[in-house]
């Protein structure tokens, strides 16, 4: 594909406002020479500001006039070439180096678009750490997490609306799964779904995946480890271009499931469904 | 008759996990459980073992099926892997046979 930014900045300039953004205990410096973009990030982020760690990844944003097309592609693409990863949609375009930690991004004056990349570059990071981002809910409940997982229209905005009081909700769109040791641990994100709600910047491990379905009464039952595997697969974000990329998230999934048991998780849609998540 | 020789892609992940061989692509990421027979053809799929001493010696004597049966079903199995580019399959001794498994 012939790639050329929409940006005529340079890999090494160094924009003068910088916003640390930490998700899943993973610091990404987002810089930017516009002050309001910066208080944009500022808003959309609240409660995942500050950075753990000593020079983090960083992400040098360009914002690009309205009347300046961006890309002429309208659907999300991503790519690698030559050990950078590509991005694309009609507001923005990205490349990202994964071994120096740093990318470029041309977007409108918007959040959408920092969200998506920072979602993609998450998951790019947490492939070589062993862990991942999924379409899932999740929530910690008695200090252990809980995962629910499942396509659009199963169920993570439905069980997040009538989650209890005595339970954190860390998502109702895309939990961030990192590797903690032997175990696996769940972090809160700030992508959410269509309860438009920020998750709770907290962490803990986690003891149980469910797959979501909505029925008649609320149960749980078991699944074969094969089905579990493949419906995971189906839900962890990633991208199948890179083949070096698809084993370390297949690995991760298998070790995954090796140490936190899946179950389907059946339930009529109401509160009563979380007397089975204790 | 040419004897086949069949070899683990390099382009894939597969597991042992819950008791049962799981193996994707890297390439198009295609997924596929393997039984009992098929996993103990996968393990032996060494690239130097003839498909049809791996037969004779881990299935017809394991699981007890007869032979022309069992060669069939291998034929059929490695047929189905070859072309989603998970085994490798010639009639000579595949010399790299590294496998991107596990």
């Amino acid at each position: 594909m012939d790639w050329k930014m929409a940006t005529s900045r340079p890999m090494e300039y160094c924009p003068v406002h910088e916003v640390a953004v930490e998700i899943g205990g993973m610091p990404i410096l987002v810089r930017t020479d516009d002050a309001e973009f910066r208080a944009l990030l500022e808003r959309r982020y609240a409660g995942f500001l500050g950075a753990s760690a000593n020079n983090p990844p960083a992400l040098d944003v360009d914002i690009i006039r309205p009347d300046r097309q961006i890309c002429e592609e309208e659907e999300l693409e991503v790519w690698s070439e030559g050990g950078l990863w590509r991005l694309e949609r009609g507001d923005f375009q990205a490349e990202w180096d994964p071994e120096a930690g740093r990318g470029r991004l041309a977007q409108d004056f918007s959040p959408y678009a920092i969200d998506c990349v920072l979602r993609i570059v998450h998951s790019l990071i947490q492939a070589r750490a062993g862990g991942f981002l999924l379409h899932s809910a999740s929530a910690i409940r008695n200090g252990k997490a809980f995962l629910f997982s499942g396509v659009s229209g199963a169920g993570k905005t439905t069980i997040a609306s009538v989650i209890p009081k005595d339970a954190v909700l860390l998502t109702d769109e895309i939990s961030y799964v990192r590797r903690d040791g032997e175990g696996f641990r769940a972090c809160g994100t700030p992508f959410a779904g269509e309860l438009a709600r920020l998750g709770e910047n907290a962490c803990a491990p986690i003891t149980r995946l469910f797959f979501l379905a909505k029925g008649p009464e609320n149960r749980i039952d078991p699944i074969e480890t094969p089905d579990a595997l493949r419906m995971l697969l189906r839900n962890i974000l990633f991208f199948a271009d890179d083949p070096e990329l698809v084993k370390m998230v297949f690995r991760s999934a298998c070790d995954f499931l090796a140490r936190v048991p899946a179950f389907r998780l059946t339930f009529y849609p109401d509160s009563r469904v979380w007397d089975l998540i204790q | 008759m040419a004897e086949t020789y069949i070899a683990k892609s390099t382009a894939i992940a597969a597991r042992m996990l819950g008791g049962e061989m799981m193996i994707m692509s890297a390439v198009d990421s295609t997924f596929f459980t393997l039984n009992e027979v098929a996993t103990v053809i996968w393990q032996a799929a060494d690239g130097h073992t003839p498909l049809s001493k791996i037969v004779e010696r881990n299935i017809c004597e394991e699981f007890e099926i007869e032979p022309d049966v069992a060669q069939r079903d291998a034929e059929e199995f490695v047929n189905e892997l070859s072309q989603h580019g998970i085994l490798k399959v010639s009639d000579h001794p595949i010399a790299d046979s590294r496998t991107g498994a596990q």
